[in-house]
């Protein structure tokens, strides 16, 4: 039988590697390690959060809680104050979802039409405008600062969200368009010329080639978009007010407040609800996440 | 076939007879206006007009008059933007080497074919998903001298024991430091991963017959073969660290000591927007802006120039 005779001419192929050799316990040895730094933060503030202010004072930061208590969550939630405001981050968290949806939404749609018409419709000076806005992306947004806000205050939405949609809408341009610019060139170019012959126009082959075909970028995109607009603080400083800052915004002048009492268990439990959406849209994305900032990387 | 009769059709109807001029492609230039616009309004106009405006005596609001090099003269004789520019050297060195370093060690160990490879990556890469004011607060209160760390390592009995980089201007750097690498090697990791999977098989092959050890053939072969994601990966870096603004912010709002963690980003903000400097501002974003070139031309030279010709 076949068997036996593979038993009688012994085992071929590769030895086969010990498990337990020497290399591979340094090897995991370093990497649990460095994972344990990397999970370190998250731990901590997940523990702080759930912790009495007493418990923070005494125990160390590194135990766990041991008497669990989501009062800290709720007080970040709805009632810590920044200034006069006593709302909790909630104020941010909704003022983040405003700047935050309309703008992706605007972005990649503007991105795609733009990367879409880049590769199929290419005009004079298409190329030379793509290459100012790659360029663009390198630029100290200090130095855009000043004169957007002239425009923004000349359109009369200087310091609204509808102004902060606009500042990211322009500023996301950059990686996106680039990003569906090379999703779209990898079409091929047939299917754009097949529906020309058939009479389709700019827009019919958008939305009817070029969208149904590129799901997955646009996820990429809506991924890159969600967590880096939400993300954002600089901008949230410069082009809204103190009503409608964001949450990342509201997050500081929460912990770094001056006055009063530091309470520590809150600031965490703060912090990590500002966390928390991009870590669900990371941790949900999984590759696509990586995906996405590959093509970030690109860019550069 | 529908197909064929259709391309008859649009023969016939002829869609696409070339029309003259600016009337091409009309479609794709209404639909590229957002695009137009931003380039020339945004990112060359605003350019531009800020470079101008850096040279006139501006204060609350942008004015034309001219002062020439008055505003560089003052900022440069300024000992918070002095401070501002060696901070962002030393952040920008140490961080650069670190990253690019330990990325590259990472992305070595990941390679070998482990398990859980995901499992590592993930978790690697979460803080670059995290904004950099929640970084900069857990790593806040992680260095809390009073309950973080230094706290515990006292409470363990070794009363002297001192580690509290962020209230002493001389090590405040290093706390910074230790946030920003915690949010970025990941994401270096990932380049440089995926730089290690771009190299051909064979290389490795052809190494292990020739009996290169294997730490010799990442020196002597690897490195030099991934030169272009070591290039990538250092200018968008340090394009990040010129930009460094929301860690200091939420870690040491630019202290101790007054101005002991300033950057430049954090001086055109103060400048332009809390102490009515326009001038100033200007001024200190200019200098941004050509430090960005002196990292950006070179590399764009290489990159693009060099593909022209070979």
């Amino acid at each position: 039988m076949a068997d036996a005779a593979i038993a009688m001419t012994g085992p071929r192929g590769a030895k086969p590697k010990k498990a337990l050799s020497p290399r591979n316990i340094m090897l995991y040895g370093i990497l649990i390690l460095v994972c344990v730094y990397y999970l370190l933060p998250l731990y901590v503030m997940v523990m702080t959060s759930l912790k009495g202010m007493p418990e923070v004072r005494l125990g160390n930061i590194f135990s766990p809680p041991v008497e669990i208590t989501f009062e800290p969550w709720v007080k970040a939630w709805a009632t810590a104050c920044t200034g006069l405001n006593c709302d909790g981050l909630s104020r941010g968290f909704w003022n983040s979802v405003l700047i935050t949806v309309p703008s992706v939404i605007l972005s990649i749609i503007i991105a795609s039409v733009n990367g879409y018409a880049l590769i199929n419709w290419k005009f004079k000076g298409s190329e030379v405008f793509f290459t100012i806005l790659i360029f663009g992306s390198f630029i100290p947004y200090q130095i855009m600062l000043y004169p957007i806000v002239i425009l923004l205050r000349e359109a009369g939405i200087y310091g609204t969200l509808g102004g902060l949609v606009i500042v990211h809408t322009i500023f996301g341009m950059p990686i996106l368009t680039l990003l569906f610019r090379n999703y779209f060139s990898s079409i091929p170019e047939e299917l754009f010329k097949a529906a020309r012959v058939d009479g389709a126009g700019f827009w019919g082959i958008y939305f009817r080639i070029m969208l149904p075909m590129s799901l997955p970028i646009f996820v990429v995109a809506l991924i890159l978009q969600v967590t880096g607009i939400w993300n954002d603080f600089l901008f949230g400083v410069v082009f809204t007010k103190p009503d409608l800052y964001p949450m990342t915004v509201q997050l500081n002048n929460i912990v770094n407040s001056v006055q009063g009492v530091k309470e520590y268990n809150v600031n965490m439990a703060a912090t990590l609800l500002t966390g928390l959406v991009p870590l669900i849209v990371y941790f949900v994305s999984g590759k696509l996440f990586v995906r996405g900032i590959a093509a970030g990387a690109v860019k550069g | 076939m529908s197909v064929t009769s259709e391309a008859e059709r649009g023969r016939i109807t002829s869609a696409d007879r070339p029309r003259a001029g600016w009337r091409r492609n009309i479609s794709a230039k209404i639909a590229a206006i957002p695009m137009i616009a931003t380039t020339l309004v945004v990112f060359v106009g605003g350019t531009i007009w800020t470079v101008v405006y850096s040279f006139t005596d501006s204060k609350l609001l942008p004015r034309l008059r001219w002062v020439g090099l008055d505003q560089y003269d003052r900022l440069w004789s300024n000992s918070r933007w002095l401070v501002s520019i060696e901070n962002l050297l030393f952040y920008g060195v140490m961080s650069l080497i670190f990253t690019v370093v330990m990325g590259f060690i990472l992305a070595v160990l990941m390679d070998q074919k482990i398990r859980y490879e995901d499992t590592f990556r993930t978790i690697m890469l979460y803080p670059f998903a995290l904004s950099f004011i929640v970084t900069g607060l857990v790593w806040q209160w992680i260095l809390n001298p009073d309950f973080g760390v230094q706290g515990i390592v006292r409470s363990w009995g070794w009363e002297s024991f001192t580690f509290d980089p962020l209230h002493s201007p001389e090590t405040v750097l290093y706390g910074l430091l230790i946030a920003g690498l915690w949010q970025g090697t990941g994401f270096v990791m990932c380049l440089m991963l995926a730089g290690l999977r771009g190299i051909d098989e064979d290389i490795w092959k052809a190494a292990r017959v020739d009996g290169i050890p294997t730490w010799k053939t990442y020196v002597v072969v690897i490195i030099p073969m991934m030169r272009a994601v070591f290039v990538t990966t250092l200018v968008i870096v340090a394009s990040g660290i010129i930009r460094l603004y929301d860690l200091v912010v939420a870690m040491t709002s630019g202290g101790p000591g007054g101005n002991a963690s300033q950057v430049p980003a954090m001086y055109v903000y103060d400048y332009m927007f809390q102490a009515q400097n326009l001038g100033q501002g200007f001024a200190a974003s200019t200098m941004m802006l050509l430090s960005v070139l002196i990292v950006l031309i070179p590399w764009a030279y290489l990159e693009f120039g060099g593909k022209k010709h070979g």
